[in-house]
């Protein structure tokens, strides 16, 4: 039994250390945040050529196949440098989901070779992590209506869109009140009756959108229950990828820190030597550790496909989501003034851990899905077994 | 990375698993203490444990020379969640097996081992540790129990606290000062003190929970032989430090799984209790807040698993125990009050009325948990220990 990393990852590591930050140092972050999409052509050729876009995907598609305990590495170390723009939507979300679905393969061909970006299009008004209350309309091919909070919408080239095919055989009930199936559907961004606006929001390095559709023609990619596993696994793995990014996020958040405790002096002596600086910072590293035990072993877990991958995952996206906000709390709170100011970079990664604290379910979306198996599963278990009490 | 256990882990499991089936007693089964007194259950653990070294099992991790096994670190902590799984009694030698064989395996004279090891995994010879004092608690190091070295002896007088199975313990590990001279931590030396040399005196510590596990001891012209120093004169503070890292490397292995059964009771308690009509389980805050214990007692899991790796890779345990510590010992806190709010008003009482849940055990652990954030050094002992040690700042005192 051994839990770390081997030396082929150890070597995968050191080299995501060196490449994102020096091919897009944050100076460049912040250079990008301001621009829409958060988008650059040349860093997108460098991240193909270095073969980063085909992580996931196998060779026959294009990519290096590489496992999930690989890509949290890559991850971690993205979220370490802040990777502004599109690629986490195109690589770790709508390509996860594309490499979950059989007729998915063809698109990825595209993403590895750099010539497309893509994103999954899931929320609307209810802005509801499960599928449960997708209501977007597919009729005769064709969408209609309007997804919300749609990451990197405007430099994708494809749109994967969750949404209920009302012509086709009836076989699962949506909350939205009809009888409807499923389906994850294919649109090409610059399609005639697309049209994308901003959402400004707090993560600037990934930006939102909403994405309306009036009569768009659409190709069904995967139905009903497959549709469903397909997306179940995508959203594994994006979730897994996120909080390695995450990792990464309060790694960096901690370095400086612990950095400028050591530097900044007050009361002629450096303010890492106060106790109450050299216990916050103590809570970075527990807070840190700990959420990268928690992503590590969920990754490896979702590879190795074990019984309790999805467990695994919420425990780590639970832990997480409050603990990268917890990292940027002491963080900022250590650097006092200068934390608060534009010009110092926590506060880029204080956004970015709001945004991803919110992505695939925040603390208490995962704390329920927990419940759902630890508590509610274990009555299952019980009355199965024949020792159910009475209610 | 791999978490499947090698072919050899595996064997050594079964073969475990193996002999806790056969020889598990089985008057034990979901109790925390046989016998009505202290030293009723104490015989009974001492019996126990005698049990598990004629199976081979006491002192897993020591080397096979000193009647161990051998074991690697992966397959220690096999043998500590194991026996957590099959809710064994615990070993009553249990300071002289984690923490001070394994310093007299480190420093000890070769006289010392062939002394003192057979002895402390028969539980032949019970152990406790003399470090706490009143005025040196987190700062040890300034403790003033004093030996002075007179015609071949160490004359040993002082005050010790928090000594657990003080009261049932043949020798002490005990830390004094021999060089009031030098610098703090130059002046201290380790010594093996026979409990039953005149001028020693053992007196009952009552904690808030009711019970006395810890004791107090007094020194008074104890007479203890040159040759039970352990390690070098004055270097008694690296030979201590080696104990408190063992302390804090080992103590939490195992706990997960003591805490998980604990969870998975609450869990039954709350399909069972009712309020507002519907069980305590279907509580939408109530959920929120087993979800998140249960998510904590994993990752407790997780990092342990993740630390002995990393400790069986480089050798022996390194501050990083003090992140564990910090981690069970808070969530315990936590743990403890989520129970007392699933319990409701019942969960107060006590051992010895009918209206107590599993007769006062959530009471009782609702006090105990208060003691673990100080025990084996307080949460903001550890987190100086992270501060500097682990992230190199610069020392705060």
């Amino acid at each position: 039994m051994q839990f770390g990393l081997t030396e082929t990852q150890q070597m995968l590591k050191h080299e995501a250390r060196r490449f994102f930050p020096s091919e897009c140092p944050i100076a460049e972050v912040r250079r990008l945040m301001e621009t829409d999409g958060a988008y650059d052509a040349a860093l997108w050729r460098k991240l193909t050529e270095h073969g980063w876009t085909g992580i996931l995907f196998d060779e026959a598609s294009g990519g290096m196949g590489l496992g999930l305990v690989e890509m949290a590495v890559a991850a971690e170390e993205m979220g370490r440098a802040l990777l502004p723009g599109p690629y986490f939507s195109t690589v770790f979300v709508a390509g996860a989901l594309l490499n979950a679905l059989p007729d998915g393969r063809g698109a990825l061909k595209g993403i590895c070779e750099g010539r497309s970006r893509a994103t999954l299009a899931l929320l609307e008004e209810s802005a509801c992590w499960e599928t449960g209350d997708v209501g977007m309309s597919l009729r005769n091919g064709r969408l209609n209506g309007t997804k919300l909070l749609v990451p990197d919408a405007a430099t994708a080239d494809l749109i994967l869109c969750v949404a209920r095919s009302r012509t086709g055989q009836p076989t699962c009930q949506d909350r939205t009140g009809g009888q409807a199936e499923l389906v994850i559907a294919q649109v090409c961004s610059g399609a005639p009756g697309v049209s994308i606006r901003r959402m400004p929001s707090i993560d600037r390095t990934r930006q939102l959108y909403s994405v309306t559709f009036d009569d768009v023609p659409a190709e069904v990619l995967a139905r009903g229950d497959e549709a469903q596993a397909a997306l179940d696994r995508a959203m594994d793995i994006a979730t897994v990828a996120l909080v390695a990014e995450m990792v990464g996020g309060m790694q960096r958040i901690m370095e400086l820190s612990v950095e400028y405790a050591k530097t900044r002096k007050q009361f002629g002596k450096p303010i890492g030597q106060f106790q109450s600086v050299q216990h916050q910072c103590a809570d970075m590293l527990l807070l840190t550790e700990s959420s990268r035990s928690a992503a590590y072993y969920a990754a490896y877990a979702l590879n190795e496909g074990t019984a309790d991958a999805r467990m695994a995952v919420s425990v780590a996206k639970a832990y997480a989501s409050e603990a990268y906000r917890e990292v940027g709390n002491r963080g900022i709170q250590v650097h006092g003034g200068m934390g608060f100011t534009w010009e110092n970079d926590i506060h880029l990664y204080y956004r970015r851990a709001k945004a991803s604290e919110i992505a695939f379910g925040d603390a208490a979306f995962h704390r329920e899905r927990i419940a759902r198996t630890v508590v509610d599963g274990r009555a299952a278990q019980e009355a199965a077994v024949g020792s159910s009490r009475s209610m | 990375m791999d978490l499947n256990y090698t072919d050899s882990e595996r064997a050594f499991r079964d073969e475990l698993r193996a002999w806790i089936e056969n020889n598990i007693p089985s008057d034990w089964q979901g109790r925390n203490s046989a016998g009505e007194s202290m030293e009723e259950n104490f015989a009974y653990l001492r019996a126990w444990q005698k049990r598990v070294h004629q199976g081979g099992w006491a002192g897993v991790s020591w080397p096979r020379e000193y009647g161990g096994r051998g074991a690697t670190l992966i397959e220690q902590v096999i043998f500590t969640e194991e026996m957590a799984h099959a809710a064994a009694p615990p070993l009553a030698n249990v300071l002289g097996l984690t923490l001070i064989g394994p310093t007299i395996i480190a420093h000890g004279t070769e006289e010392q081992k062939q002394r003192f090891l057979s002895r402390i995994l028969s539980a032949e010879e019970i152990w406790c540790q003399g470090f706490s004092e009143p005025n040196a608690g987190s700062d040890l190091a300034s403790l003033s129990t004093e030996a002075r070295l007179e015609e071949g002896h160490f004359v040993v007088n002082g005050h010790k606290v928090w000594t657990s199975f003080g009261w049932a313990a043949d020798w002490c590990e005990l830390v004094a000062r021999t060089d009031a001279s030098a610098a703090k931590h130059r002046g201290l030396t380790v010594l093996l003190v026979d409990m039953r040399s005149p001028g020693v005196e053992v007196r009952p510590l009552r904690q808030m929970t009711g019970e006395s596990e810890f004791n107090e001891l007094f020194f008074h012209d104890v007479r203890v032989p040159a040759e039970n120093v352990l390690g070098a004169v004055n270097d008694g503070w690296n030979v201590a430090l080696g104990t408190l890292m063992h302390e804090r490397a080992t103590l939490g292995a195992g706990l997960h799984v003591l805490y998980k059964r604990q969870f998975d009771r609450l869990v039954d308690l709350a399909q069972t209790i009712r309020r507002h009509g519907e069980p305590v389980s279907r509580d939408p805050v109530i959920r929120q807040k087993l979800g998140q214990i249960y998510a904590e007692i994993e990752i407790m899991r997780l990092n342990q698993i993740r630390s002995i790796s990393r400790v069986s890779q480089n050798g022996t345990p390194g501050p990083e125990g003090s992140l564990q510590k910090l981690f069970w010992s808070e969530l315990n806190q936590r743990f403890q009050q989520v129970a007392q709010e699933v319990l409701g008003p019942f969960g107060q009482v006590e051992k010895g009325s009918e209206f107590a849940f599993d007769d006062g055990q959530w009471a009782y652990s609702y006090l105990r948990a208060r003691g673990n954030t100080i025990e084996a050094g307080t949460s903001e002992v550890q987190r100086n220990i992270i501060g500097h040690f682990v992230l190199g700042l610069p020392r705060s005192y």
